[in-house]
């Protein structure tokens, strides 16, 4: 009894003295704020970008992954063959990976989910993904044979999406709530309207990480933001909503911040069904009436980068377009005076809560009121946003970022919020989607990023960039976001 | 005259003038944007320094304040136009289920913290400066009904209403002929108090983008703007706050002395 005691003494002693050792090596837990809650924890039924945020690799995996960079590696597909016809892949799946659930995961499992995407009742947000699958078979427990209508360039990129990742059957009833998936954290406790812990996966397949919990804390309001920060009440601001206060963390030494690039054209959507502007005179004269410099210096404080197409300028394939649509208020006039409206007209502008669209809004309407058009501004939340702008199409003219890693497809939907409907860019759509060889594929999305932008479809004004804020010694985040994701894998502190 | 009445007219006079003034001239146009010259201090060409989007603050504020006086002035209107017959009637009938009525008609509104149904009135009928006038008007009501029930009242106890109802007026005459005018004095005061508190609402509503919308300028959603910047550019906040308080202020100063100079008592006292 007694050395039984004083061993359980030694054992805490010598767990206290670890304790003790490991942290004063470096911190193993970290608080993370993002601007908005997740409406639940399934990326593949919703569109929202806070569950990809919360989950995506860090609970979730797919069979191929994105990297910081925007690269796709293998994820729980170790390898893959392609047929020469490029309608067959072959994926070879990682041996002894296991579910949080203690399930293993399979060729069964990653049946399940692919059928369950493209089912016919499937819940998820982004089914033209999976569009192009035909079958999935099973082959053996660790080989997939997946088979596509047509070839699909884009397929190994689309299977990395959020929406894409492997969950499985045995779990998938409480996905909303507790979440189960093969990733290096297993989720922990959700405090709504407040916060979510991760905990390390001790039987994660790849390497461990470095932390040891996660904590993603919710602060919609960006003074909030802006104090919790200064406070050190949390470690990270993955992307800060105010960028008028990074120059003050900058001159910081506790902080870091980290510009980068996001998948987010941030676009004056327009409603080009509607009077008057399915006229395209009158959609280039409002491209010509809006100075794109004016509204990053204004709203974002000079973070972001014009753009004059739908595209991602950091994207190889990118063209610059916005010379295009450059900024000149008397051709934009003439404009509008041979389209029929030379004394102008009155339209609606919605616009929803971030900043990029409430002050970029501000901006647009008196530019445009330089011209004859008279845009009131309506200030919508999302909720309401989605409801009348998104779904109900009662709109004129919207500011929204499009957020969606190489989304140009949106185009090709004429039933899509903003109505364009051209057969030509559908046509250049199909043809893309069946084109394999890079070069062409290159050409095919430069064509395609010239004829909306001549079509002057919605106003093209920059590319949303990421606004990081961290502590000093907070390592291996992302500075880009080539989708909407916190690698917590990645994370470490340098103390 | 007392100081107080001197200050708070002279300050009030000041917003006032700075209204009207803004419908003939402002040093700037109020909505021009002129972003290279965002953020200044206040300085020799903008003397109130200019916003995140180089608008001249000076412009807004003028112009702020015409969006604040208005919405206030109406809201005032709305309240003493209903609510000054409501009172005069329940008074004459008083104690008959009219009065009743009418008084738990008031009690209802009263009991409903008054900034909130605001909020609620803007968001279910959209944000905007003409429903927050009917929202802030709508609780302006039985602020009046009830002080000129409580006022009325009490005269009609005296001799001269006496007089007047054998002389066979009937009540409604009697109330318009000889209760209104001696409640003249209360309504004023109690006026010039809600008008400064309309103000304070309007400031509120618009804080948290439901009064008028942009490019309309307003004192509180300057304020609201200004949020986020305060830390490197106080001027964006002190100078809508300041001219809250200053309006708020002066019509309070304004209110009392107005009472004291009104108030028949004290009319005797100082004669």
């Amino acid at each position: 009894m007694t050395k039984q005691r004083f061993r359980s003494f030694a054992s805490a002693l010598a767990l206290g003295a670890s304790l003790f050792a490991t942290q004063a090596l470096a911190k193993s837990d970290i608080t993370i704020a993002m601007q908005l809650e997740p409406p639940h924890l399934d990326p593949t039924s919703a569109a929202a970008q806070a569950i990809d945020s919360v989950v995506y690799t860090n609970i979730f995996e797919g069979l191929t992954r994105f990297m910081g960079d925007g690269s796709v590696v293998p994820g729980l597909a170790e390898s893959w063959e392609i047929s020469d016809d490029g309608t067959i892949y072959t994926f070879k799946l990682r041996d002894g990976v296991t579910f949080h659930d203690g399930t293993t995961m399979d060729a069964e499992d990653v049946k399940f989910s692919l059928d369950r995407a493209t089912a016919e009742d499937s819940a998820n947000a982004q089914k033209a993904l999976f569009a192009g699958i035909e079958t999935v078979e099973v082959v053996d427990p660790l080989t997939v044979q997946v088979t596509l209508k047509e070839p699909n360039g884009n397929f190994l990129f689309n299977l990395a999406w959020g929406d894409a990742v492997i969950v499985a059957p045995e779990s998938i009833e409480n996905i909303k709530t507790n979440p189960v998936g093969t990733g290096a954290f297993t989720f922990a406790d959700w405090v709504q309207g407040d916060s979510i812990t991760l905990n390390r996966n001790p039987d994660y397949w790849g390497d461990q990480p470095a932390l040891e919990t996660a904590t993603f804390k919710f602060i919609s309001d960006p003074t909030a933001a802006f104090a919790a920060m200064m406070a050190e009440d949390v470690d990270v601001f993955d992307n800060f909503p105010a960028p008028e206060n990074l120059p003050q963390f900058e001159a910081d030494p506790r902080f870091q911040v980290l510009v980068g690039s996001t998948e987010g054209e941030t676009i004056l959507s327009t409603n080009n069904k509607q009077e008057p502007f399915d006229d395209v005179l009158v959609r280039q004269a409002l491209a010509h009436a809006i100075d794109r410099q004016a509204i990053i210096d204004g709203a974002m404080f000079g973070y972001g980068t014009p753009i004059g197409t739908h595209f991602a300028p950091h994207n190889p394939a990118y063209v610059d377009l916005t010379g295009n649509s450059a900024y000149d208020p008397e051709k934009a006039k003439a404009l509008l005076a041979e389209a029929g409206y030379p004394d102008g007209f009155e339209t609606t502008l919605h616009l929803p809560p971030p900043s990029y669209a409430r002050r970029g809004g501000e901006i647009i309407a008196a530019q445009l009121a330089e011209i004859g058009i008279k845009a009131e501004i309506i200030n919508v939340e999302w909720a309401q946003w989605l409801e009348s702008v998104f779904k109900g199409k009662e709109f004129g003219l919207t500011i929204v970022s499009h957020t969606e890693p190489m989304d140009i497809g949106i185009y090709a939907r004429p039933e899509y919020y903003f109505q364009y409907d051209s057969t030509d860019f559908q046509a250049l759509m199909e043809t893309l989607n069946s084109t394999t060889d890079p070069d062409e594929r290159t050409r095919l999305l430069g064509e395609a990023q010239r004829l909306i932008a001549t079509d002057y479809v919605n106003g093209y004004l920059f590319q949303l960039a990421k606004l990081g804020v961290a502590k000093a010694g907070v390592q291996g985040l992302w500075e880009n976001a080539p989708t909407a994701a916190i690698d917590l894998t990645a994370i470490s502190w340098d103390e | 005259m007392s100081r107080n009445l001197i200050l708070g007219a002279a300050l009030s006079s000041l917003v006032l003038l700075a209204a009207l003034v803004s419908f003939v001239w402002t040093p700037y146009d109020h909505a021009a944007l002129n972003i290279p010259a965002k953020l200044q201090p206040p300085n020799t060409q903008h003397w109130f320094g200019t916003d995140h989007f180089g608008r001249d603050m000076f412009s807004m504020i003028m112009v702020g304040a015409r969006t604040s006086i208005a919405v206030a002035l109406v809201a005032v209107g709305i309240g003493m136009a209903l609510g000054v017959p409501l009172g005069l009637t329940a008074a004459a009938r008083k104690g008959s289920w009219l009065d009743e009525v009418i008084m738990r008609g008031n009690d209802l509104v009263f009991a409903f913290p008054s900034l909130v149904i605001a909020i609620l009135i803007t968001a279910v009928f959209g944000a905007g400066a003409i429903n927050a006038i009917i929202a802030i008007g709508i609780f302006n009501i039985p602020v009046f009904a009830r002080i000129t029930r409580g006022a009325a009242l009490s005269l009609w106890e005296r001799e001269f209403i006496l007089a007047a109802r054998v002389s066979g007026k009937g009540a409604a005459r009697i109330s318009a002929e000889h209760i209104l005018p001696n409640v003249a004095n209360l309504l004023i005061v109690q006026g010039t108090i809600q008008f400064s508190l309309g103000i304070l609402a309007e400031a509120g509503l618009s804080y948290v983008g439901l009064g008028a919308q942009p490019p309309t300028p307003s004192w509180g959603r300057m304020l609201a703007d200004a949020q986020t910047m305060v830390s490197f550019a106080p001027h964006l906040a002190l100078i809508p706050g300041l001219a809250i308080i200053v309006t708020v202020l002066g019509l309070n100063l304004l209110g009392d002395g107005l009472r004291d100079w009104l108030d028949p008592r004290i009319r005797v006292a100082r004669a």
